[in-house]
């Protein structure tokens, strides 16, 4: 519908501003809906000392090293990828989002088979071994499928917002004078890599 | 549309069909879905509220059995929380009205907001489900509390899992207010030339956004013990219920701000525009609905006084709560003093705003009373709180919302409803409403506990008098809304602005046009509610 008189402040106009601080708000309640993980995690910690000592052997620190530096890794190539577009360099920035996308993935699968080997020793909620567990050390175990399962999620949630991203630059609607998107997308990730850089140390460092 | 004097027709002709409806992208068309979506909500959250009086009409379980009971008031109170008050005021008159009173055509993201609706439609529809489902909605109130939300064998999950959905929807609300206030102001509209419901709002937006997560996540967790047998709160297998109240608390005490600010900045509009005055003391609003948010954050411990807590903690949960009565009362007495020399006309939502006055200080003042560590020994868990909790939140936020839907009426629809009619209806609601729930505060005192079908016979003639006051409630609200429904259709057609106000909306025609202004509103020098003629000119 053509209308006659538009504002100057209208809605529906592009606004890189407002879907800037809409991204950030928006991650502000990402981090509060890990907040209350952290919180339970601090006070069963703190409750049981050493029941989460003993269970964190039980993870392999080889493999969340690797996959903290795969992480990091892609947060790098995002933040490359969108300076490549500002300078005008969409051909650039596509290749660093496959990049990312591909460190997404090697994320998963290192995940995948850490996972199934806690699940294979008997370790999911439920199964055999759990159950004869400690009851610090089963919280241990349901905070890390639970936390580490959310963060997992929101791994494959950004993947999917980053394909659809490289899509638009492919298609041009992204691009050097309008890239807000990208960037939100890449302010996501690195949402995603924040709260992995405090699982990390939570679950597999701490002695 | 060539003619560019020629004006848009209005957003209610513009496109016809279901359609243009349920996937409509104007503001003013999502918060109409709103109010058809939360009245509906309302009407059975109020008919479940009726049958436990009816059943509390006399002692003894004769009308549902005490299973029944429980779950009746489970199901009357995550209605009336998650379905009506909560996006009530923000999310009805909130979409309608933000963007017009900042003087621009949107929300800043229209898509959202209508994601929003959608996610409201899906958690109601998982919350109803329960009636149909599994072993019947639950049984536990709605707080939920562990260990027994643990245990109990209705259908928590799905109960649980819809407040998670609409907690969703009230954080994208919020979200799109907030960016809404900050990119879409008029030009040459600061932050301290927004009309009062705009501040209002941008502090529930605030609260929305940073409070609501902690639930989401609390209530996951729940579905999750109940799933795998996890011990996190259900103590029996080691949980920690206090971890549970604590975590449910940090949202649900902030949400009761959510309920409540909205509500305040109805009345900061409606009092300036019935007195013909600029508001008294506009930044002291202004900031004291910041200041209520802010501090209503550290104040959720007192509704733990009784549950194990340190004496430290309980203290400082005490004298926080009572701060929170500092802003709340700088907002009474400036309302006061606008109308003080006004020239006052007593129009029905000038009715509603002043009886929200009234409730208000009743439910406040008692809400200090719950506050007071030793008062609240004695009164906790009593029908005391049931009172408190509903003066504030029928007697607050419900009568804001009726006296909004009477005050911007004739803008949404371009009618008038009768005003008289309109007045009896206010009179009815007005004594229904006191004869309902001040007899639970007296009640709470004598000691009878919240959540029973049945009472000691003692306390049979001070509940008889509540029920009767339910009967007249009730009949007071079928009224108001007969009366707006005639309105609606009979109504005579109305002026742009028949109340004389002068924030932006009343600059633009009833009902508006899709893009709600035809040439650009001119701002009121001075502030927003600059009368020209104010007796004093104070300001």
């Amino acid at each position: 519908m053509e209308h006659s008189f538009v504002l100057p402040n209208s809605g529906h106009n592009y606004d890189a501003k407002a879907s800037k601080l809409g991204m950030w708000l928006f991650l502000y309640t990402e981090l509060l809906l890990f907040g209350g993980l952290f919180i339970v995690y601090m006070v069963y910690r703190s409750l049981n000392p050493d029941a989460f000592l003993i269970a964190s052997f039980n993870l392999n620190v080889w493999m969340g090293t690797i996959n903290t530096v795969v992480l990091l890794t892609s947060s790098m190539t995002i933040a490359m990828s969108i300076t490549a577009v500002q300078l005008g360099n969409s051909k650039l920035s596509l290749q660093l989002l496959l990049l990312t996308v591909l460190a997404a993935v090697v994320f998963l699968v290192i995940k995948y088979f850490e996972w199934g080997a806690k699940i294979e020793h008997g370790l999911w909620p439920g199964m055999d071994h759990f159950i004869s567990l400690s009851h610090g050390e089963q919280l241990y175990f349901f905070l890390y499928f639970f936390m580490t399962g959310l963060h997992g999620l929101h791994v494959i949630v950004g993947m999917i917002f980053i394909i659809v991203v490289m899509n638009k630059i492919k298609k041009g609607s992204i691009n050097k004078d309008k890239n807000q998107l990208l960037e939100n997308s890449g302010l996501y990730w690195h949402l995603v890599d924040l709260i992995w850089i405090y699982l990390f140390p939570l679950f597999y460092l701490i002695h | 549309m060539t003619d560019s004097s020629m004006s848009q027709p209005s957003y209610l002709n513009i496109k016809k069909g279901l359609f243009s409806w349920i996937f409509t992208l104007d503001h003013k068309r999502i918060g109409l879905l709103y109010l058809y979506s939360v009245g509906a909500f309302f009407l059975v959250g109020a008919a479940l509220g009726v049958l436990m009086r009816l059943e509390l009409l006399n002692p003894g379980g004769d009308l549902i059995e005490a299973q029944t009971y429980n779950q009746v008031f489970t199901l009357h109170g995550v209605i009336m929380i998650f379905l009506f008050i909560i996006p009530s005021i923000p999310a009805v008159f909130g979409n309608f009205f933000l963007p017009i009173m900042l003087g621009t055509d949107d929300v800043a993201f229209p898509r959202l907001n209508l994601m929003s609706w959608w996610l409201y439609v899906i958690g109601a529809l998982f919350a109803l489900s329960t009636l149909v489902f599994g072993d019947g909605p639950a049984d536990t109130g709605w707080t939920f509390y562990a260990p027994y939300s643990v245990k109990t064998g209705t259908n928590v999950s799905m109960s649980v899992l819809a407040a998670f959905i609409l907690g969703f929807s009230s954080i994208l609300t919020g979200l799109n207010f907030i960016v809404t206030i900050h990119r879409l102001r008029a030009p040459g509209m600061g932050f301290n030339q927004m009309p009062l419901f705009s501040w209002a709002l941008y502090a529930t937006s605030w609260i929305q956004l940073l409070a609501t997560p902690i639930i989401g996540i609390t209530l996951l967790m729940i579905v999750a013990e109940r799933m795998l047998g996890i011990g996190l709160f259900d103590p029996s297998i080691g949980g920690d219920p206090i971890l549970y109240q604590h975590l449910f608390w940090i949202y649900s005490h902030p949400a009761v701000y959510i309920m409540a600010l909205p509500a305040m900045g109805i009345v900061s509009e409606i009092i300036p525009t019935f007195a013909q005055r600029t508001i008294f003391g506009y930044k002291a609003i202004a900031y004291s609905s910041m200041a209520i948010a802010f501090v209503g954050y550290f104040v959720w411990g007192h509704h733990m006084f009784t549950s194990g807590m340190s004496g430290p903690a309980a203290y400082i949960f005490s004298i926080l709560t009572f701060f929170v009565a500092i802003p709340t009362s700088i907002k009474v007495f400036n309302w006061l003093a606008t109308m003080y020399k006004g020239s006052i006309s007593i129009e029905v939502p000038l009715l509603y705003a002043v009886g929200f006055i009234f409730n208000f200080l009743i439910g406040g003042l008692t809400g200090l009373v719950n506050g007071a560590l030793a008062a609240d020994v004695h009164l906790h868990d009593t029908y005391f709180v049931v009172g408190h909790f509903h003066y504030v939140m029928f007697g607050g936020t419900g009568f804001a919302f009726f006296g909004a839907l009477h005050y911007w009426f004739p803008k949404i629809w371009g009618k008038m409803y009768n005003k008289l009619v309109a007045n009896v209806a206010f009179a009815i609601i007005f004594i229904g409403f006191n004869t309902l729930y001040f007899p639970m505060l007296i009640l709470g005192i004598m000691g009878m506990p919240r959540r029973y079908y049945d009472y000691l016979p003692e306390f049979h003639s001070l509940n008889q008098i509540s029920t009767y006051g339910s009967w007249i409630l009730v009949s007071g609200l079928l009224l108001m809304i007969y009366n707006l429904i005639r309105g609606y259709f009979n109504g005579t057609k109305t002026t742009d602005n028949p109340w004389n106000g002068i924030t932006l909306e009343w600059q633009t025609k009833s009902p508006p046009p899709l893009h709600n202004f035809d040439k650009a509103p001119e701002l009121v020098k001075g502030g927003p509610y600059n009368y020209p003629n104010a007796i004093d000119g104070s300001h």
